[in-house]
């Protein structure tokens, strides 16, 4: 996929299982909108192939998509439509909606129904795209950076929610560059750093790690100076066997360390 | 709390149900809105008010045998429907593209052809009430319209179809603030010199020019239809060349997104 002579996702290939949560997890710009938006239909690959429910998503659109729900990264509304207008808007639309007073009421937007969506807050916002995506009752939903702007109370009723969809077997793809929201709600992971597939698995696989690794795990807090004895004693330990050790490192290893292992680089900075 | 049942059962509503769904929506935000509403039924009514008293107190000569009412009412109909099909459609549709609600109903059930075809059923909801407001204010001056269904209804349809794909070409090609702005600009310039609420005797010989603008077309039908039932077809064929070209124009470089 290029944009001009840029390419912003190259050589990607995945795929997805019914009524799981994948996640597309990589850093900001790393192409993760662009091979969402290649799913839903907005873009064409110059190469490749994508499906979606054995679909082509350019040229079976119209058969597509009335299946699937998709959550833009923002805006999607009248500046001053009220929100339970336009949430009833796009439920009119499809044939078989969702209760759209339920759907509002599930997602807290129960209290700024009358409100012009100008006026909603960030996360307002959010929820309501994310009740645009689900009240046609969608086989898959593309959710781009769900919770992107949310307090941690709201964060954590998308995931019960996001769980709660893939229970009732909606497939859920979504994007983040969170990777504790990857770690804890996705199935399958798949880490994609400057439009490149670089790692994919469960959770569970990504953070397993390989048989170079070796992971101590000890029955205390480590104070200062005993870090540092155990440090210098597995330096002795690995001179008198020859084995170069590449890192220690004091604290578990998660989806962080294996996107700073993979790409030398902190996720969230870049 | 209700437990939801999110188990798939997809599927698009009938397309029918979508457009009307569609169009009622954009109307009634066309008509909520204050600065639109100004546009499609304070000036014109204004206008219509203004243009009548002055001019008895004046004694404009429009060339006409007939009360001013008559040739004015008409005339501020096609403005209306100007102002409704090209000035508030081109804003609305720059600010659409800007918010991202075409790219949102882009992934609805809503094909483009839809969205269209609601559009064009919203302009002509709210030229319906545009009409009927105007007409009403009219009569109380005093209008006595002999309209023809043909004539106003081909007037209508035309006009819109002219200035609303005109409308599309702005909106396509610039930017959401400069598409207010000309569009604006190009509704004043059009309901100063641009043949719609006077008739054509008044712009004397420069009237041959008029004419040809879709703004002087529209006025010159609309007149022809309300005044004597008749159906200017000449008038017509300017509305439907403009059509075209509008048409071709969006055709070409509209992007929706």
């Amino acid at each position: 996929m290029r944009y001009g002579d840029k390419v912003a996702v190259d050589g990607l290939s995945l795929v997805v299982e019914r009524a799981t949560i994948t996640a597309v997890l990589g850093p900001n710009g790393a192409g993760k909108t662009t091979t969402l938006e290649t799913c839903e239909g907005y873009r064409r690959p110059q190469t490749g192939a994508v499906r979606v429910l054995g679909l082509d998503p350019v040229r079976d659109r119209r058969e597509l998509l009335p299946r699937i729900g998709v959550m833009l990264q923002g805006g999607g509304a009248w500046s001053g439509v009220r929100a339970m207008e336009m949430l009833d808007h796009v439920a009119r639309l499809h044939a078989h909606p969702l209760d759209t007073g339920e759907l509002a009421e599930r997602l807290g937007l129960g209290e700024c129904g009358k409100t012009p969506y100008r006026r909603l807050s960030g996360g307002q916002q959010q929820r309501l795209g994310l009740a645009m995506a689900l009240v046609g009752r969608p086989e898959i939903v593309f959710v781009d950076e769900p919770t992107a702007g949310m307090d941690p109370q709201a964060r954590r009723t998308t995931w019960e929610l996001l769980r709660e969809l893939r229970e009732d077997g909606v497939t859920v793809v979504l994007t983040t560059h969170y990777l504790d929201e990857a770690e804890q709600l996705a199935d399958q992971v798949h880490i994609i750093d400057r439009g490149r597939l670089i790692a994919s698995g469960t959770p569970e696989e990504l953070t397993r790690g390989s048989s170079a690794t070796v992971r101590l795990v000890v029955d205390q807090e480590l104070p200062g100076a005993t870090e540092a004895a155990l440090r210098a004693a597995i330096d002795r330990w690995s001179a008198d066997h020859h084995i170069g050790v590449r890192s220690i490192s004091f604290g578990s290893r998660t989806l962080e360390d294996v996107f700073l292992e993979l790409t030398g680089r902190d996720i969230e900075h870049g | 709390m209700a437990d939801l049942d999110f188990t798939p059962r997809p599927g698009a509503a009938p397309l029918r149900s979508q457009v009307l769904a569609q169009a009622r929506m954009e109307a009634r935000l066309m008509l909520r809105n204050g600065e639109q509403l100004l546009l499609a039924v304070v000036i014109p009514v204004l206008v219509l008010v203004g243009g009548v008293t002055a001019g008895e107190h004046l004694t404009l000569d429009l060339h006409t045998s007939r009360p001013l009412v008559d040739t004015f009412t008409p005339g501020v109909i096609a403005l209306a429907v100007m102002s409704t099909s090209f000035t508030s459609l081109a804003i609305a549709t720059g600010f659409e593209r800007r918010y991202g609600v075409i790219k949102r109903l882009g992934s609805s059930p809503l094909p483009r052809s839809g969205l269209l075809a609601g559009k064009v059923l919203a302009l002509l909801m709210v030229q319906l009430v545009q009409i009927i407001v105007i007409g009403g204010v009219g009569q109380l001056l005093g209008w006595t319209p002999e309209p023809g269904v043909l004539g106003v209804g081909l007037a209508v349809l035309l006009g819109t179809a002219a200035f609303a794909s005109l409308g599309l070409f702005v909106a396509g090609v610039l930017r959401a603030e400069a598409t207010l702005a000309a569009a604006n600009l190009i509704y004043l310039l059009l309901m100063a010199g641009g043949g719609v609420v006077l008739p054509l005797a008044a712009y004397g010989a420069f009237g041959d020019v008029v004419r040809w603008l879709p703004s002087g077309a529209l006025g010159e039908a609309m007149r022809t239809g309300f005044i004597d039932g008749g159906v200017a077809w000449r008038d017509l064929g300017v509305l439907l060349i403009w059509a075209v070209l509008g048409t071709t124009l969006t055709a070409r470089t509209f992007k929706w997104e």
